[in-house]
């Protein structure tokens, strides 16, 4: 055993890395839930945006460009699944499952040919004088500026939900969509524009992976992390707050468990290698002992006729 | 994918339909753990379909399909294989053995063929290479090229062939290099880019400058060539596009002659239950090029080990060698028996940490 050989600054530096993807994921996930719409498809964009961000950034030598191309990739392939479930009416679970699998085996066809070919490198964000900081600066300011976006944007929808106008009209579709039509919103409109940013946020996830996490496009790349986001908003209660402290607790884990193991720490490997999914989710239930619930109108479909 | 897969199944039989009966093509299957794209594993076991499709044109069909998981949908893949009238089947991974002895009861006149298994039928044959030839040789570069004495090594799951080839690569880099350690972490996954690129950066930021890796994407040596001055092996396939550095050799699987046999086998009707066992000498096993990052002369000696134990004189597990705890296992100059090989569950001596049970 050898506690020595761990950095606590490249790992909580790399803690943060690790959970920015399931982060983005789960924050859009997290909208188009408060909506009311259960969307299955998460693997699926994460995946699109993956290959359209690769794909793009490859093309233009522009990472910048390469992350909007998979926000936009993500949020296109959505709209299928909005276009299902809202005009047609189709099974939300369904249309969601199918979803992963189509974004699964589009993004196999559209990757054709980007094997092996190492995408431009991130522009590193070099912050004056907070990233000169001892520790501080080696852990929280030395990042990508997709990490801090992926904070911002988690930053925004708590303070959207909470104080804005916005926020109530989502909430108000997503626990009863009756009421809210009876007021005279567009509820059709409001949850096809969360959809979209779910699969916009899916898209930037997935392309924080194969452009700057692993960085390389291979087929089936996001191996099952927006399954986890799925499961990380139940568990946080749909609260953006416990998605955050949810994404970087199970970020956390996973990067510990490898150091341990590196290590050479003398605990059972199967127990570390499932640590982050049990500890993350048993915080989070513990947190949601009280009483929060669901979105009242999840999962439901909405015709304005009914 | 798969459903590109299914259309081009559902495209052939109609098409097999309306061409005439006289001559029913041999129908041969194939069912992948990953992508066709990994860039590893299963890449080469594609190639080798291909080649088996080149060789023998009209005469044979064959289907696919990747990503499936060890479990009982391997066992719906294989089922559904057979009753569309698959002739051959390849189960190309350790977790598909079960599912491939359970489908071969129910189906007696389907040929079966399991990749780096134990479990053999009638109908059942089982089929590996000798990895760990490879890694004997991958192990002396290791052992030669490491600054830090560090070697990292990522692990899929803790079984028999995994292990087998940890020790293969620790042997024979600390024949060269007595101060060599080996940082092993397990990944619990064959195929998983995010979580192997995760492993490869913990075992470099703990000191690590060489990863050896048992899973099958590119991830790890994206990481090296991130992190810089740290060397990487191709694994299963030679993942070339790392070369020449931080990829400075690798082993390739080479399936193809040994998929165009045994199909032949089943056209002619001489098919029986065999297991294949080749490595460097017969051809299965290859060693990708060895880069200019490597000194002449260690690249000398790895080619001169791999020439040696490709001829059969000499043998990666010679004695003396103990195990972890340090009882004898191999006494001066006693091979390692194919038996013990295969069921390996343990560790050779100087290496730390336990086997996950």
């Amino acid at each position: 055993m050898d506690f020595g050989s761990i950095s606590p600054v490249l790992l909580l530096a790399s803690l943060m890395v690790a959970a920015t993807p399931l982060l983005l994921a789960a924050t859009g996930e997290l909208v188009v839930e408060r909506s009311g719409v259960l969307n299955l498809g998460v693997e699926g964009m994460m995946i699109t945006g993956a290959i359209c961000g690769f794909a793009t950034a490859v093309n233009t030598g522009s990472p910048l460009l390469g992350m909007a191309a998979a926000a936009g990739g993500g949020a296109a392939l959505s709209l299928l699944f909005a276009l299902l479930t809202q005009f047609a009416l189709a099974n939300q679970v369904a249309s969601g499952l199918s979803l992963t699998l189509f974004g699964l085996g589009l993004s196999a066809l559209m990757g054709q040919g980007y094997q092996g070919i190492k995408p431009p490198p991130f522009p590193e964000l070099h912050i004056p004088i907070l990233s000169d900081l001892p520790f501080v600066g080696g852990v929280l300011f030395s990042h990508d500026p997709m990490v801090y976006l992926g904070l911002l944007i988690c930053a925004a929808i708590w303070a959207m939900l909470k104080y804005s106008r916005a926020g109530l009209i989502l909430r108000a579709v997503g626990e009863n969509h009756d009421a809210a039509h009876a007021l005279g919103y567009n509820v059709v409109l409001i949850r096809i524009c969360a959809i979209m940013f779910g699969g916009a946020c899916a898209g930037l996830g997935g392309a924080y992976i194969s452009l700057i996490r692993v960085p390389q496009w291979t087929e089936g790349m996001t191996a099952g992390i927006g399954w986890i986001a799925l499961a990380l908003v139940v568990f946080a209660s749909w609260k953006p707050e416990r998605v955050l402290l949810g994404a970087y607790l199970f970020g956390g884990v996973t990067v510990i468990q490898l150091n341990l193991q590196a290590a050479g720490v003398a605990i059972p490997v199967e127990y570390l290698a499932m640590s982050p999914y049990l500890i993350t989710i048993l915080v989070l239930v513990i947190m949601s002992a009280d009483r929060s619930r669901a979105p009242g109108s999840l999962g439901r479909p909405f015709h304005a006729s009914s | 994918m798969q459903l590109k897969t299914i259309l081009t199944t559902a495209a052939m039989a109609l098409g097999l339909a309306t061409t005439a009966m006289a001559q029913d093509p041999t129908k041969v299957g194939f069912v992948y753990v990953g992508p066709v794209g990994d860039g590893g594993w299963t890449y080469e076991h594609n190639q080798a379909r291909l080649a088996v499709e080149e060789e023998f044109g009209d005469k044979v069909e064959t289907v696919f399909v990747e990503s499936v998981p060890e479990g009982p949908d391997a066992e719906r893949v294989m089922t559904q294989m057979a009753l569309d009238g698959a002739d051959l089947i390849f189960t190309t991974s350790f977790g598909y053995m079960d599912p491939t002895i359970n489908v071969a009861k129910k189906f007696p006149d389907v040929k079966f063929e399991h990749a780096t298994g134990y479990k053999r039928a009638d109908n059942v044959s089982t089929y590996g290479a000798r990895f760990y030839e490879g890694r004997a040789v991958q192990g002396h570069i290791a052992g030669s090229m490491t600054e830090s004495n560090t070697v990292g090594y990522i692990g899929s799951y803790p079984i028999p062939e995994v292990i087998r080839g940890i020790n293969s690569a620790f042997i024979h880099a600390r024949k060269v290099n007595p101060d060599v350690e080996f940082k092993i972490v397990w990944a619990y996954t064959w195929f998983d880019p995010a979580k192997e690129a995760d492993a490869a950066k913990v075992l470099i930021e703990q000191g690590a400058d060489v990863i050896l890796q048992h899973t099958d994407s590119t991830a790890p040596h994206a990481a090296a060539q991130n992190a810089g001055g740290v060397i990487t092996f191709g694994q299963a396939s030679d993942m070339a596009e790392y070369k020449p550095k931080p990829r400075v050799s690798s082993i390739i699987d080479n399936w193809a002659p040994y998929y165009i046999e045994r199909t032949r086998a089943v056209m002619e009707g001489t098919w029986e239950s065999t297991d294949t066992w080749d490595g460097i000498g017969a051809g299965m096993v290859e060693i990708g090029e060895i880069t200019d990052a490597v000194p002449e002369d260690v690249k000398a000696e790895a080619l001169a080990l791999k020439d040696r134990i490709g001829s059969g004189e000499y043998h990666p597990f010679t004695g003396p060698i103990n195990k972890q705890d340090g009882s004898e296992w191999l006494a001066e100059g006693e091979t390692a028996e194919d038996g013990t090989l295969l069921g390996m569950d343990f560790y050779v001596e100087g290496i730390t940490g336990k086997i996950p049970q």
